[in-house]
């Protein structure tokens, strides 16, 4: 069994309540880092951590808080991002469901740390259940005396807030969700400046995604070289998997970063192997954005070697032969699966969800999804592979925000490692729409790399 | 452009002014406008939709311009800006719901119900729409019903059929 | 003043003031590396950084630190740093991007010039002449809209936008409010009033002059004329609202509409008012001053050339260049 840092008590009941939280050893870093610690201590514990944004991007957390501007007399921000929308992520919902306080006591530890009097939780507006629940929570951190003027008598005064977003993918990006936070159209801002000089409000802010902040309370509790210690090489700690699609056992894991992705999907202690006896064809492991890879280039990095779930080793061989860890959504494929179909879905998903500022992303994703659409129905064209994967290549890069570059991944690396498939629906329209292409020899093994 | 036929008398309750000022109360001076989606969010509790009438009094309330309630309705999709059933019925057919069948729940849901999405049934209660991700994949299919989003998980034919059985009752 | 600092842009050196844009910093070089601009406009603060037309890179980021920028990046909304070295048209990877970009905003335009007002002083016409492919590989129904009045002197047809943002800056900045803006979202965002509402303030009709393409248009002039059949005159008079000076666009004895003068780069040099823009009509209204140079590569200076502009075939084929220029001067000889 691995180490659980913060779904230890998941099981606990009562454990939403701030009782049984505190029972069970909450709020303790709330009172080592308001009691104990000065600020940039507890930024510097955090850097030594080497905790990595768990949001998507795995920029490096205490990196993120130490670029804060801090202009005397202007006021800073900590923003919690819970605009949990990437298709195949939903371990934010589980946390904030389960365990609010842990969010909550991250919230004010990284508050404290980052000199910031008002904070936000950001929660997405379908999420009401879950936003009632920190609402509740934050009442009760409140009454207990871990918010609100003169916490613990230290004299730091936080007040948190938890807003509510209106249905929009793009306010995950963090910019984007500042302006929707300021009741505006949630486009993303263009960078520079960054958030770290002029975020919400134009004043200093740090956005951290919900999984982030939560680390940051065992962090603080054992110390960062203890998190480090937990994990492989720069993937340090621990981090919450949300595992979908085809497997016996759909659900959120907290896995010590190294695991073989073999164990993740196979093992009893998580995924439990794929559903009805069938067999593995593709996985897209960390949300809809990075590169789907068929199940031999999965399990395996293209020297042979078992891959396993870190940030190095999942994109390890880049976009030719790897894929991201991502946010940490984990969706397996059986060989039932339609990877046309799929790369459809995922491209209607970012064509519904592009804010349309920019031009490439406001039109490409129109572009590739009526290409694919047109594909999965058997009126495609063998030309329409290159096409997408050109259209892909203009809107990468090209935009604003990463939008543009999370709708063009999907499409590219179907196509580039699926093409078969595809230039199948082409051949065989009238198949294509009445059964799938099937595993074909996407689970095979690897083939030895020639020796030089 | 929008053309909204349906005209509707707008007059905020006392309660819900007090619920607006309590939001406007989260951020600093000069920033009343981020209690926007929030309050928005309100407006549909009450109303169901967020009618132009509506919108226009909620820019008065927080001395915005109306475009600019407008313009933020019409980008976030959870607003509906004409009226709908009683009960929306939101299914997610994104990626991980759509590979365990979502698809076939809502067609079934627009079988069941004997409209078209966007529609509303003969007796006003219910309306489907299918929305993408709703960061539940584990528990897929799933759909929500507002204004308070349940949740309802691993749906099947029969507790699509519960559910609105239920929903029936409640009514 | 502070220090001025020194940029390269495709190898021609230029000093400027700290936080002058790279874009800007190209338009004081001016000619052919100038990366064109179809939602920045310099006197609209907060414009630029969406249409993604003016995409450069960064080959050296600064003397402090010489990095590459990773990725290509937006010229009108990055500022030049000290010693920076910037590729525009020397770089194949922005002219392909480009291309692509341009490829993009033409997908869902309607190409309906022949019967745009546009047409001939349309910068996506002119950016898809010069930067991008001569087909098209979309294949699908193109996005459309009704027409609609936005008060009695201005037509929006929303399918040719390519939401630029220009005219809700215009609303914004100069005009005392805001009645229409970007409602909904991604490819089916469109700029309206949401409810029909006219847009009726003084300023009002510069949304006809910063919109880079046919989507809003002057309805006092609609289907008088093409615009490289008029002649533009500089003129002003002594307007109790704006500055007064505009540009009339005559055809015959009849001035058939007014605009803002707009410089080399398609600005309004002043933005005008509404009284002297849809109501002052007649010659004698105004003090002329004399003809308006109207320096952008379009069609609309074909008939006002004043120099010797050959096309680029031209440039390098001598036989061609003394035939271009014997027939040059015939042309204006008549």
């Amino acid at each position: 069994m691995g180490r659980k840092l913060l779904l230890e008590h998941i099981n606990v009941p009562g454990i939403n309540t701030l009782k049984v939280y505190r029972e069970k050893g909450g709020y303790k870093a709330v009172e080592k880092a308001i009691k104990t610690m000065s600020t940039d201590d507890v930024v510097e514990e955090v850097k030594k951590s080497g905790l990595r944004g768990r949001g998507g991007a795995g920029f490096p957390t205490g990196m993120k808080w130490s670029f804060l501007a801090k202009p005397e007399g202007v006021a800073r921000y900590l923003v919690c991002n819970a605009d949990e929308s990437e298709p195949g992520t939903f371990k934010d919902r589980y946390l904030m469901t389960h365990i609010p306080h842990a969010l909550i006591e991250g919230m004010i530890v990284a508050s404290y740390a980052l000199g910031a009097n008002t904070s936000y939780i950001y929660v997405r507006g379908e999420m009401m259940p879950q936003i009632r629940i920190l609402e509740k929570a934050i009442e009760e951190a409140k009454a207990a005396g871990f918010l609100g003027q003169n916490i613990l008598g230290s004299g730091y005064d936080l007040e948190l807030y938890v807003q509510p977003g209106g249905g929009a993918y793009i306010c995950g990006e963090e910019t984007a969700l500042l302006e929707s936070l300021e009741g505006k159209r949630g486009n993303p801002r263009i960078k520079p400046p960054f958030p770290a000089i002029a975020g919400l409000y134009g004043c200093p802010t740090v956005v951290n995604n919900v999984e982030s902040i939560a680390a940051v309370v065992p962090i603080i509790n054992d110390g960062g070289e203890e998190y480090a210690k937990i994990g492989i090489g720069r993937s340090t700690g621990t981090k919450l998997i949300s595992a979908s699609g085809n497997i016996n056992k759909p659900g959120v894991y907290e896995i010590e970063l190294g695991v073989t992705v073999e164990d993740f999907i196979y093992s009893d202690e998580y995924c439990g192997g794929i559903a009805n006896g069938k067999k593995l064809k593709a996985v897209v492991a960390g949300g809809s954005s990075v590169p789907i890879l068929p199940a031999n280039l999965i399990l395996n990095t293209v020297n042979g070697e078992k891959r396993l779930m870190s940030y190095e080793s999942l994109s390890d061989g880049g976009f030719e032969t790897g894929s991201m860890l991502g946010s940490g959504g984990f969706i397996a494929y059986d060989e039932d699966q339609c990877i046309v179909r799929n790369t459809w879905n995922f491209a209607r998903f970012y064509h519904h969800e592009s804010c349309g500022q920019c031009s490439p992303c406001r039109e490409g994703t129109g572009w590739m999804e009526k290409v694919l659409h047109r594909l999965e129905y058997g009126h495609g064209k063998m030309s329409d592979m290159d096409l997408l994967v050109d259209v892909a290549k203009k809107i990468e890069g090209n935009t604003i925000c990463p939008l543009g570059d999370a709708a063009a991944w999907p499409v590219a690396s179907a196509i580039r490692h699926f093409r078969d498939e595809f230039d199948w629906h082409v051949s065989n329209p009238q198949l294509a729409v009445e059964q799938n292409y099937g595993l074909a020899h996407y689970a095979d093994p690897l083939p030895v790399l020639a020796e030089v | 452009m929008l053309r909204v036929e349906e005209k509707q008398e707008v007059n905020f309750s006392a309660d819900l002014l007090n619920k607006f000022g309590d939001i406007v109360g989260r951020y600093p001076d000069g920033k009343q406008k981020s209690a926007l989606l929030p309050i928005l969010h309100e407006v549909q509790a009450v109303y169901g939709w967020v009618s132009p009438e509506a919108m226009d009094k909620v820019a008065e309330f927080l001395d915005i311009q109306a475009i600019e309630v407008y313009e933020v309705a019409t980008f976030y999709t959870m607003f509906f800006l004409r009226p709908q059933g009683k009960f929306v019925l939101e299914i997610c057919r994104t990626g991980p719901c759509n590979i365990v069948g979502a698809e076939k729940i809502a067609d079934y849901i627009g079988e069941k119900l004997g409209v078209k999405e966007g529609e509303v049934t003969a007796d006003g209660l219910f309306s489907y729409r299918g929305v993408e991700c709703l960061a539940a994949c584990g528990y897929a299919p799933v759909l929500q019903i507002g204004p308070e989003y349940t949740f309802h998980e691993n749906l099947t034919k029969e507790s699509v059929d519960q559910l609105i059985e239920d929903l029936k009752r409640k009514n | 003043m502070a220090d001025k600092i020194k940029v390269t842009i495709d190898g021609i050196p230029i000093e400027v003031d700290p936080g002058t844009s790279i874009l800007n910093a190209a338009r004081q070089i001016g000619g052919d590396i100038v990366p064109p601009a179809m939602c920045y406009y310099s006197k609209l603060e907060g414009s630029g950084g969406k249409c993604r037309t003016c995409l450069v890179k960064v080959s050296k980021g600064s003397e402090k630190d010489p990095r590459p920028m990773p990725k290509l990046i937006a010229s009108c909304r990055t500022n030049v740093m000290d010693g920076m070295e910037v590729q525009n048209i020397t770089s194949p990877e922005v002219v392909e991007a480009r291309k692509g970009v341009v490829e993009m905003l033409l997908i869902n335009h309607p190409l309906d010039c022949p019967i745009c007002d546009q047409a001939g002083e349309c910068h996506l016409q002119d950016l898809a002449y010069e930067h991008g492919a001569e087909a098209t590989r979309y294949e699908f129904d193109r996005r459309t809209f009704e027409k609609i009045d936005i008060g009695d002197k201005i037509q929006l047809h929303m399918t040719r936008c390519i939401l630029c943002y220009r005219c809700v800056y215009v609303a914004d900045q100069i005009t005392e409010n805001r009645v229409h803006g970007i409602l909904g979202r991604g490819d089916h965002a469109e700029i309206s009033t949401y409810i029909q509402k006219a847009v009726d303030n003084d300023f009002s009709g510069n949304v006809i002059d910063v919109c880079p393409v046919g989507a809003l248009t002057d309805k006092t002039f609609r289907f008088k004329n093409r615009v490289w059949f008029t002649k533009p005159v500089e003129a002003h008079r002594d307007c109790p609202t704006c500055s007064g000076k505009v540009t009339l666009w005559y055809k015959g004895e009849e001035v058939l509409r007014v605009t803002a003068r707009k410089d080399e780069f398609g600005e309004a040099e002043e933005f005008i008012c509404n009284t002297c823009r849809f109501d002052k009509k007649a010659t004698n209204d105004w003090v002329i001053e004399g003809p308006r140079k109207v320096s952008r590569q379009s069609v609309i200076n074909s008939n006002h050339y004043e120099e010797l502009q050959p096309a680029a075939v031209v440039k390098t084929n001598l036989t061609l260049q003394a035939a271009n220029k014997e027939e040059f001067e015939r042309a204006t000889k008549l």
